[in-house]
């Protein structure tokens, strides 16, 4: 799922059972907050600030929402990467949580 | 701008007996502060960041001590991990610094629009799970806010004055929030008599005038208020002379306080020799003492809900067994009836539930609660065997409504006894079961359940509430509220008779036992017990020793051909009026 701007950005499917819940939301916003430049999760029109959790969850993102991540300043390219890491791999949370 | 105001009478429901004088300080409905706002000048506004950065740090190093505290395996350690990175969070942080510095405006006006904003966003979100976050938001923005607050609370401190509450309402999670040593005194807009404000303002044994309906509006912070818990009048603004005469008359009250309470720890004998227990309810520990003093024979209901107020986190059983083995020691050898949790959603846990029943006195509460949660009711079960080593325990389950409760309660004692065997800890399993009749249904089936159980125990608030349909926080229909309808003294005789053919104890441990112009009735009822606020015992011992409890049996008589609250009132005012005359002397003079 790499589209043309792949350095830049990264299109991903919530996988986990919550979705972009408060835990899986405050996992993202803390690698994020250790970017250079902004980090945005975009779905449909909207989009959020990675570094917020409040900004994350206004997106409203339920299991099954596609969604793209994208950096502005290429150094943030292993955040990206773990960001994406983090959400294919369903936030490693165990099923029985909420 | 104050010696310009006039004298202002309000009137209330006398709640809380008591006079005091004192500075206002008001709490709003969310029972955080009143929010101020005003303008801060340019050169302050970094300050005004510091201040507010300062207060976010206090919040997050509080949050960091409770996570230390708390077991990894409890869900809610993820909820606290939640809030402290929500405290840093661009939209709530970062946003409050930039409104204090776009607006010139104070932390705390800051803080407020942020949050309802923010709240507003998750309110309107459709997912239940999203929508449930706003809760989250408000909790960490409170936390902030109290600590931008505390400066000022410090400042009440420094003036050496005491401050007298102004609420809308308070539950009695905020009440215990609240720092006792600085209040003197609650008035409430909303709640009736019977309300937990006005049940816990007279076990703390401090003056409360509830059901003011306009006291908010009407009253601000540092306004010097009167409270009159006798009467239920507030005066604002009192004149030099009201003042005076309320001195006058605060002393004449403490002085006939004392004379109640000079021979209270004598037993409580009828002219006919037979001997009731009088005893006290407690909601803390610290209340032990006060129940010493007035002459209590023991604890006839200790509640234990006040360990779980306040925190995020449920209490472990060490440190139940500690607060338990504590009142249990003081009190031996004079038994101490614990009730087993009784959490309802008027005293929910901060954090515990993210629901609101829409009729909590009927939802999920006390046993059910418990058997629910079993994990949550065996920590407090081996708590209380643990404890009943040290002295003579009694254990007493709430809102019993079907037999089926009062059998799973009992298995689960067994099994916590069992787990302690096994853990070889000491305890004591030899102790007395009852039931709380509180739910009609526990009145039909009294027979069932007294199988099961070694003593009864009445709580007549429940159960008028429930089998009149009154909601006794509700002053509309406050006035309904009636101990003495017919149909609640005709379901306490059944009870009583039932508890005496099945040869078990019978207590009462309601509102309605520590009213002296009841005792003629609960004595021919034939209770072995009653328990009260231990402020009112040695009113009831000294009503006692002046009953004929024969006589009262053929006085019960005739209270069963009434057939109104009323009637039967005026019956007791014609027989025992004499008996009675110096409480009514004492109601006189609160007049």
């Amino acid at each position: 799922m790499i589209d043309s701007n792949s350095e830049l950005s990264r299109e991903v499917i919530i996988v986990n059972e919550l979705g972009l819940h408060a835990r899986s939301a405050a996992k993202i916003a803390a690698l994020a907050n250790h970017s250079k430049a902004s980090i945005w999760l975009k779905k449909g029109k909207e989009r959020a600030d990675a570094s917020s959790i409040l900004d994350i969850l206004t997106l409203a993102c339920e299991k099954g929402s596609k969604i793209t991540i994208s950096i502005e300043n290429k150094a943030d390219a292993d955040i990206l990467a773990a960001i994406t890491e983090l959400v294919e791999g369903g936030f490693k949370e165990p099923a029985d949580l909420k | 701008m104050k010696s310009i105001a006039e004298e202002i009478i309000i009137k209330g429901i006398n709640a809380s007996p008591g006079i005091c004088i004192g500075k206002a300080y008001r709490v709003d409905r969310e029972g955080v502060e009143i929010v101020e706002k005003y303008k801060i000048q340019a050169k302050d506004l970094s300050n005004e960041v510091k201040r507010f950065k300062a207060a976010v740090k206090k919040s997050r190093d509080e949050l960091l001590g409770i996570l230390k505290k708390s077991p990894e395996e409890l869900q809610h350690a993820h909820i606290l991990e939640t809030h402290l990175a929500l405290l840093k969070d661009k939209m709530l942080y970062g946003r409050c610094i930039e409104t204090i510095k776009q607006e010139s405006i104070n932390a705390e006006w800051a803080l407020k629009t942020v949050i309802s904003n923010l709240r507003e966003v998750f309110q309107t979100m459709i997912d239940p799970y999203l929508k449930e976050r706003s809760a989250d938001v408000v909790q960490v923005a409170d936390n902030i806010m109290r600590n931008l607050t505390g400066a000022k609370q410090v400042n009440i401190a420094a003036i050496k004055k005491r401050v007298i509450l102004v609420a809308q309402d308070l539950s009695p999670a905020e009440t215990c929030q609240i720092n006792l040593e600085r209040v003197k005194g609650f008035i409430t807009d909303r709640g009736g008599k019977a309300s937990h404000t006005g049940i816990i303002a007279r076990s703390l044994e401090i003056p409360a005038v509830v059901g003011l309906k306009e006291a908010t509006s009407t009253i601000r912070n540092d306004d010097l208020i009167i409270v009159d818990g006798n009467s239920g009048i507030v005066i604002l603004h009192p004149t030099e002379s009201t003042l005076l005469q309320y001195e006058e008359r605060k002393i004449d009250y403490e002085e006939y306080k004392a004379v109640i309470t000079r021979d209270s720890k004598a037993p409580a004998e009828s002219l006919d020799g037979v001997r009731l227990s009088v005893m006290g309810n407690i909601e803390l520990p610290e209340e032990v003492f006060a129940l010493l003093n007035y002459g209590g024979d023991g604890i006839g209901l200790y509640r234990t809900e006040f360990q779980y107020f306040n925190r995020t986190d449920f209490p472990g059983e060490d440190e139940l067994f500690d607060k338990y083995k504590d009142v249990v020691e003081v009190m031996h050898p004079k038994p101490v009836t614990i009730r087993t949790l009784d959490i309802n959603g008027d005293k929910a846990l901060t954090n515990q539930f993210n629901y609101e029943e829409t009729n909590p006195a009927l939802g999920l509460r006390a046993i059910r609660y418990c058997l629910k949660k079993p994990q949550v009711f065996k920590d407090q079960l081996r708590a209380i065997l643990r404890a009943a080593t040290f002295g003579n325990v009694r254990i007493l389950f709430p809102m019993i409504s079907t037999y089926f409760e009062i059998r799973e309660a009992t298995r689960m004692l067994d099994q916590a006894a069992e787990s302690l065997e096994k853990n070889g800890l000491p305890y004591n399993r030899d102790i007395e079961i009852g039931a709380m009749i509180e739910v009609p249904s526990a009145v039909i089936m009294a027979d069932v359940l007294a199988e099961n159980v070694d003593f009864f125990s009445i709580g007549t608030n429940d159960l008028i509430q429930y089998s009149l349909a009154i909601d006794r926080g509700n002053e509309q229909v406050a006035h309904l509220f009636q101990p003495l309808d017919p149909a609640i003294i005709r379901m306490l005789k059944h009870v009583a008779d039932v508890a005496r053919e099945k040869e078990i104890k019978i207590f009462m441990c309601g509102e309605m036992a520590g009213t002296p112009h009841h005792v003629p009735l609960l004595l021919g009822i034939g209770m072995d017990e009653l328990s009260m606020n231990p402020q009112s015992i040695p009113d009831i011992k000294r009503v006692i020793r002046s009953l004929n409890v024969a006589d009262t049996r053929s006085f019960l008589k005739e209270v069963l051909t009434q057939t109104t609250a009323k009637s039967t009132f005026e019956l007791i005012k014609a027989t025992y009026g004499s008996i009675l005359s110096e409480q009514m002397y004492s109601e006189g003079r609160k007049k």
